[in-house]
């Protein structure tokens, strides 16, 4: 598998995008003020689909992980967003922070509204790639059955699920995106109970068994990585399907300023590993060297915070959750040899390893 | 030229005129033949389109609002616990203001599950906000569809073609299919001026908050009022290209003098015109309800004045309230002075034959005093354990 050409360097080959990058872009520069100073980030392709300004809460993993799809997107797109909070906090009339088309139906019809999206573009012929959005409830839950439908019709969408992990935008109610034991306003924990009694729903399996072109997983904690799977599904004609790890500093209950290190830990503990898969076979994975104990994760989190009480159930919990994380690592293949990947800015050029993906770049 | 066709094949060649950019469709007794004929000229390159073959109905309403939004016209056919499934999003649709086209082959609820023809199913959508047409005959549900595209983009409202499954899509009758050219040049290119587009780029669909929600709500409830008088002129306008009207919002037949009138929506005017036009048949006047939303109360007070009588029938209701045209009826009149005494009759539910006799059978109800002011007029109560009646 190699790095498609990123969107952004080639678009002004296509003057309807130029146009957008001089509408979009910079201002043009007074006559006789000094030139602006160039630096590195300037003469990379940013483009900023999802504007700051918006009402998410600080340290929002989602809303990181929106402005990192759209920047890496580009502007020839339209979006299909699901119920939640990333419509929620990014629109409320009259102001949207939105620089590209974006549609908001229902909870559960991203997809099949982006279906409808597609058709018209193929309709008139036209190559505008449609994103749909949705949250872990909207995805793994309610709108279940609209994503299968669209992925087995093979549309041209790349859809994309910011998973939080509960219903956040109605005050942290769990999902089947919910880990196990975790607590949430409808998992608590308590004398009889150790937070959620159920496992989180093995998604990409199912959406894998789609055989759709490409499916992956990616963190907030490696926005190289992520934005790499984006550029990647962008270029892919079919349907293509990216799942965010997207911590909720206000659902999970953690330090807003430890967003990123939170997200990191589960990908580094091997509870949320990070895979690619092309037409249902694993393709690629993050590998983690030194995989970190659970318990390194579970600790910044206040909805883990029953696991670290003086009580056996606890202990077993905590047990139980290890063992998927081994789990994990073993199934996937996600320890090798090399450096770990502990930086992020260096993520994305970290040899990809691992047995089952020996064909890797 | 006029073609022996079924009511749903006929749906399917209208649909074709109007060269939608996208179908979405998903399969339910009695709309499946307007689906499989439409998949037929597809299959055949007779209709170039994007045919999108849904999981359910909540997504093939969810397609075709997601293809308007992109600026595409799209169409999708429906009926009974299809259209309720698509419930949440036709509200969407009609709050969005997306303008699209629906056929609803109207039929009844579960349960008990039943696959004949009633109206409950449109019925019980009526609040979504979308423009409801009823048809009498086949010939008027294939111009009124062609119409409807154009009411759409007129009044950037979703429009409901309705016709009695069965009753209508199943039966043979000779249509009269206008040519392409003549509709090419009666309906005008789909333009949607808030469709999504990446060069002018608009957020659809956004949160409201208290502070604009009642002004939404006024603007929709206005577009209604204002498509009253956008739906008389298409069909006017149609009329004087085709040389034929469907209806505008209502219309009147019969005994202009009669004392009493009847008013009824969709094949069962059909029914009673039939009965209406016996030897010795007793003179009513007859009123066909076209337009059930948005509601023509003026056009009906207008219609109904000078009567002492008015019968309306309904084809669903609202149990524990009555007919559900039967209280729109009642609400439009109230207050006006020389309005007829209503009696409000319920009629083939759930697909139960209407017999020509019924017409003869109503008009002599009227003369039963102690009649309740609603009854489900065929049923046949010894059928029922005595605590049921």
């Amino acid at each position: 598998m190699s790095d498609p050409t990123p969107s952004g360097s080639s678009m002004p080959d296509n003057p309807r995008l130029a146009e957008l990058r001089r509408k979009h872009g910079r201002p043009p520069q007074a006559p006789g003020a000094e030139p602006p100073q160039i630096t590195p980030r300037d003469s990379q392709p940013r483009f900023r689909g999802l504007e700051s300004g918006h009402r998410a809460c600080q340290g929002c993993g989602e809303a990181l992980a929106a402005r990192l799809v759209m920047e890496s997107a580009g502007p020839d797109v339209m979006v299909s967003n699901a119920t939640g909070c990333l419509e929620v906090f990014t629109t409320t009339w009259p102001q949207s922070a939105w620089r590209v088309p974006w549609i908001h139906s229902l909870f559960e019809n991203a997809s099949a509204v982006a279906s409808g999206m597609e058709a018209a573009m193929k309709a008139k012929g036209k190559n505008t790639k449609v994103l749909a959005f949705g949250g872990d409830g909207s995805t793994y839950d309610i709108g279940f059955q609209t994503l299968s439908g669209m992925l087995e019709r093979q549309h041209n969408v790349l859809y994309v699920c910011y998973d939080n992990e509960a219903y956040m935008n109605t005050g942290v109610q769990r999902s089947s995106s919910t880990p196990h034991a975790a607590a949430t306003t409808t998992s608590p924990a308590g004398k009889e109970r150790m937070g959620k009694r159920h496992l989180k729903k093995d998604l990409l399996s199912i959406i894998a068994a789609h055989h759709i072109p490409y499916a992956a997983a990616a963190s907030v904690a490696y926005p190289q990585d992520l934005q790499r799977k984006v550029r990647y599904a962008m270029g892919i004609e079919g349907p293509t399907f990216l799942v965010i790890h997207s911590p909720c500093p206000l659902g999970w209950k953690h330090d807003s300023c430890l967003t990123i290190e939170v997200a990191r830990r589960a990908v580094e503990c091997g509870l949320f590993p990070l895979v690619e898969l092309e037409r249902g076979a694993v393709t690629n994975v993050m590998p983690i060297r030194k995989p970190r104990p659970v318990r390194d994760y579970l600790e910044l989190q206040g909805r883990f915070r029953h696991l670290f009480a003086e009580d056996p159930r606890a202990e077993e919990e905590q047990a139980h959750l290890q063992a998927l994380a081994d789990h994990n690592i073993a199934t996937f293949g996600l320890t090798g040899d090399a450096e770990d990947p502990a930086d992020t800015g260096g993520a994305a050029l970290v040899h990809r390893g691992g047995p089952l993906a020996s064909g890797g770049f | 030229m006029r073609e022996a066709l079924e009511g749903s094949q006929a749906i399917a060649r209208a649909v074709t005129l109007c060269k939608p950019d996208v179908v979405a469709a998903y399969p339910i007794t009695p709309q499946t033949h307007i689906v499989e004929n439409l998949s037929e000229l597809v299959a055949e390159g007779d209709l170039h389109t994007e045919f999108v073959s849904v999981e359910s109905e909540f997504s093939a309403a969810s397609v075709v609002l997601g293809a308007a939004a992109a600026g595409a016209r799209a169409y999708t056919a429906s009926a009974s616990q299809g259209v309720l499934l698509m419930a949440e999003v036709l509200f969407n649709i009609a709050g969005l203001r997306i303008p699209l086209v629906m056929t609803v082959a109207n039929r009844a609820v579960s349960g008990p599950l039943s696959i004949w023809n009633d109206h409950a199913d449109s019925m019980a959508v009526r609040d979504s906000g979308w423009i409801q047409l009823h048809c009498v005959s086949n010939q008027e549900a294939v111009d009124t569809t062609i119409q409807a595209f154009r009411i759409a983009q007129e009044t950037d409202l979703p429009v409901m073609v309705c016709m009695d499954g069965f009753i209508l899509t199943h039966v043979m009758e000779p249509i009269d299919l206008p040519e392409q050219s003549e509709v090419d040049a009666w309906l005008p290119p789909f333009v949607f001026d808030r469709a999504l587009d990446p060069s002018d780029p608009k957020s659809l669909g956004m949160m409201v908050t208290p502070d604009y929600f009642p002004e939404i709500r006024h603007a929709h409830h206005a577009a209604m009022e204002k498509a009253l008088p956008v739906i008389e002129a298409t069909d006017r306008d149609w009329e004087a290209s085709f040389g034929r009207a469907c209806g505008g919002l209502l219309t009147v037949e019969g005994d202009a003098g009669a004392r009493v009138g009847i008013l009824a929506m969709g094949s069962t005017v059909g029914t009673l015109r039939a009965g209406m036009a016996e030897p010795g048949a007793a003179p009513a006047r007859l009123i066909t309800l076209r337009a059930f939303r948005p509601f023509p109360a003026k056009a009906l007070r207008d219609a109904a004045r000078g009567l002492d009588h008015l019968i309306v029938i309904d084809r669903a209701i609202s149990p524990g309230a009555g007919g559900v045209v039967g209280l729109e009826v009642a609400a439009a009149l109230a207050g006006h002075p020389d309005m007829p005494r209503l009696h409000n009759h319920a009629l083939g539910l759930g697909g139960r034959d209407i017999p020509e006799t019924i017409y003869a059978d109503l008009i002599a109800a009227i003369e039963d005093t102690d009649a309740p002011g609603f009854s489900v007029f065929d049923a046949d109560l010894s059928k029922l354990a005595p605590e049921d009646r």
